[in-house]
């Protein structure tokens, strides 16, 4: 089933002005809902071409701590998946273009429902989902569901993920593929931007949808030297550091929160907007 | 054929699932580690050297077979069935944790893996880990909750004492289930060269079928030493269960024995109306740690925290294979408070100089409802899952703070 989203329709527009995009992560609800909301609205501004909103779970196995805490965070201030789902409604209002990919883990969207929970999310105006916890051998569960219903599922691929695996891994993506860049949790060290490079053209040989790269990424720096590899490149913990360096002692948003992700954001567009691209489509 | 149509021992399916539990709900960097370990798993079970390996160290490390027990003044004290003990304690390191991971220690050697990590709740997990990882020269490192660190202050000397680096895990509830979360971390983190060492019969597939297997050795003992010790098979069985290994390890053998009941026992901790950590008793499906099982949560699909004295039982989950036993009810699960569980490590301990494990008093804690007012020659099994040494502290602490209160 092809369903042409805002995510497709965003990443032909970067094909046609020959550069790669930069995804930007929030965790919905952090510091709070309406701190959050106005970074989420103000992120395109700054230069996100995707936004991914994480959905905060207490077990955020995957990843390292400024998520982790990110998340806590969330979930202390009353976040919920209904919550984020919310969040993606109240931002479509004055943004029908920008691409919003939900992220997280399986058990908040299997307590909630499955089938309810992709009528919702399509309705707020989700158009992507990437549940770290959905290989797929579980595509039954959300992935196969979600394709019905018009969402894209986002597929990770990873440093173990071989040539063997690769076909069954993009078999049910779509939108684009995330390459997580290194073998670790989010937020670890930065990759070698050569294996990252390598890997990028390992995975286009088996599949024509753009690729995303993450896991690491912290600085307009890094954010170029992957940009002129990939699609697009992906930064979040630095991100939701960037949040919690700018709350006050008891971790309540300041005035200074929004900017300081939106500063950051604007410095990472930048990096992205001047690599030079090495694999031109 | 028909025997097998029936059989309730044929799972998990080839995609891991019990019923609707199990699966593998892990991250892609994880999968084809998972699988690597599935293949490596059904490799050595074909492979008669490596029954023999396991054989020979079960016997000659681990002390197996351990006595079944005639517990004489437990079974006077409660004046109804007749109460036997399945010596769990008696094994090398002091628990059954030894059983598995002394397969999944020779596993890594198969697979040439130099590190191993593991989680660890009471600790018992991690000194059986850093036991054998000692005996076979193998990197160790444990996970465990800062506050299990605390309250198990003896694992984690013994641990250190084998040569194992013990991580306390600051995340979260401080707990077994973060400690769970960090080992996976470290797993995602470390593909190429270390082994998962998991200590129960949960996580992703085809850990909840390995651990069980290894851990059959307990029921497979009991029913021959029953048969030799009064000619037939027992009528009832009792574990505690945390994430269920060692009653999985006694219950999995007589599944198909319809006679026999079973029983399970859950850590009720202050009440299953206050915080505990009875998944069965006080959760509902959902997926947690590379399975769907029964789980603590709210509404939000978010996992609570939770609570029971025995830092074994202190997990908000289950091992998937109960969850499916409880929903077609072929075990019956029961819950035993706190109290309860401090009231029968008391018991025990007096009348049978034996000093159980938190965990298994939990167990223990059930046979006046189970035992008393059966006919004498109604045959009982409790699985004595571990010994109580490092629980000597706790237990004082809370018998004074109940005294002063």
């Amino acid at each position: 089933m092809t369903v042409t989203t805002r995510i497709d329709a965003r990443f032909k527009a970067l094909a046609a002005e020959g550069r790669a995009g930069l995804v930007t992560f929030i965790t919905g609800g952090d510091p709070d809902y309406d701190a959050s909301l106005e970074i989420l609205k103000a992120l395109p501004k700054a230069g996100a071409d995707i936004i991914e909103v994480g959905v905060p779970f207490t077990d955020a196995m995957a990843d390292g701590p400024p998520i982790q805490a990110s998340s806590l965070r969330a979930l202390a201030a009353g976040q919920s998946l209904e919550k984020t789902i919310a969040m993606v409604r109240a931002f479509r209002k004055d943004d029908n273009e920008t691409p919003i990919v939900l992220m997280g883990y399986y058990n908040p969207i299997y307590i909630y429902g499955v089938e309810k929970f992709l009528k919702d999310a399509k309705e707020a105006g989700v158009d992507g989902l990437i549940v770290v916890d959905l290989p797929p051998e579980e595509d039954e569960e959300l992935c196969i569901p979600a394709m019905k219903a018009g969402v894209n599922f986002i597929r990770l691929a990873t440093p173990t993920t071989d040539d063997k695996r690769l076909p069954a891994v993009l078999k049910n993506t779509s939108g684009f593929v995330y390459y997580v860049s290194i073998a670790g949790v989010s937020g670890a060290a930065a990759p070698q931007t050569s294996n990252v490079i390598d890997a990028v053209a390992r995975i286009k040989r088996h599949t024509n949808l753009p690729i995303a790269v993450g896991f690491g990424l912290k600085t307009p720096e890094h954010a170029r030297a992957i940009a002129e590899g990939a699609d697009a490149a992906v930064v979040g913990s630095a991100l939701v550091e960037a949040v919690r360096t700018s709350l006050d002692d008891k971790q309540r948003a300041t005035p200074k929160t929004v900017k300081a992700v939106t500063d950051l954001v604007s410095a990472l567009a930048e990096g992205v907007r001047s690599a030079r691209r090495k694999a031109a489509e | 054929m028909n025997d097998r149509v029936n059989s309730l021992r044929t799972g998990p399916d080839e995609r891991g699932h019990f019923g609707i539990f199990g699966g593998r709900f892990v991250a892609e960097t994880l999968m084809p580690l998972v699988l690597d370990l599935e293949k490596a798993y059904e490799e050595a079970k074909k492979d008669p050297a490596f029954k023999k390996e396991m054989d020979y160290h079960l016997k000659h490390f681990v002390g197996r077979p351990s006595p079944l027990y005639f517990a004489e003044r437990l079974t006077a004290h409660f004046g109804g069935a007749k109460i036997y003990f399945k010596r769990e304690d008696l094994n090398h390191t002091g628990a059954h944790k030894v059983n598995n991971v002394l397969g999944q220690i020779m596993l890594a050697r198969r697979m040439k893996k130099p590190r191993v990590i593991a989680e660890t709740g009471a600790g018992m997990h991690g000194v059986a880990t850093a036991t054998l990882c000692a005996k076979f020269g193998i990197k160790c490192v444990v996970f465990m909750g800062s506050v299990d660190v605390a309250r198990q202050e003896p694992n984690v000397l013994r641990m250190r004492a084998l040569g194992a680096e013990v991580r306390p895990v600051e995340s979260g509830s401080k707990t077994l289930k973060d400690a769970m979360n960090e080992a996976l971390r470290d797993w995602v983190t470390n593909v190429h060269d270390t082994f998962y060492c998991i200590g129960t019969v949960a996580g992703p597939h085809p850990y909840p079928a390995m651990v069980r297997d290894f851990q059959c050795v307990i029921g497979e003992e009991t029913k021959a030493q029953m048969m030799e010790a009064e000619g037939r098979l027992p009528d009832a069985l009792v574990a505690c269960i945390g994430g269920g290994s060692n009653a999985m390890g006694l219950f999995h053998p007589f599944l198909d024995d319809r006679d026999v009941a079973i029983y399970g026992v859950e850590a009720a901790g202050h009440g299953l109306d206050k915080q505990h950590a009875a998944s069965l008793a006080g959760g509902k499906p959902g997926v947690l740690h590379g399975n769907r099982t029964y789980l603590l949560m709210n509404g939000d699909g978010q996992i609570e925290e939770a609570h029971s004295i025995s830092a074994g039982l202190d997990y908000p989950g289950i091992g998937p294979e109960h969850s499916w036993l409880h929903e077609i009810g072929r075990v019956k699960y029961l819950s035993a408070t706190d109290d309860e569980a401090l009231e029968a490590f008391q018991l025990c301990s007096r009348l049978e100089g034996i000093i159980p494990a938190l965990e298994p008093s939990h167990a223990l804690a059930k046979l006046g409802q189970l035992a008393s007012g059966k006919p004498k020659d109604h045959l009982i099994v409790v699985n004595m899952s571990g010994r109580g040494d490092k629980d000597l502290a706790s237990v004082a602490s809370y018998i004074n703070k109940k005294m002063s209160a």
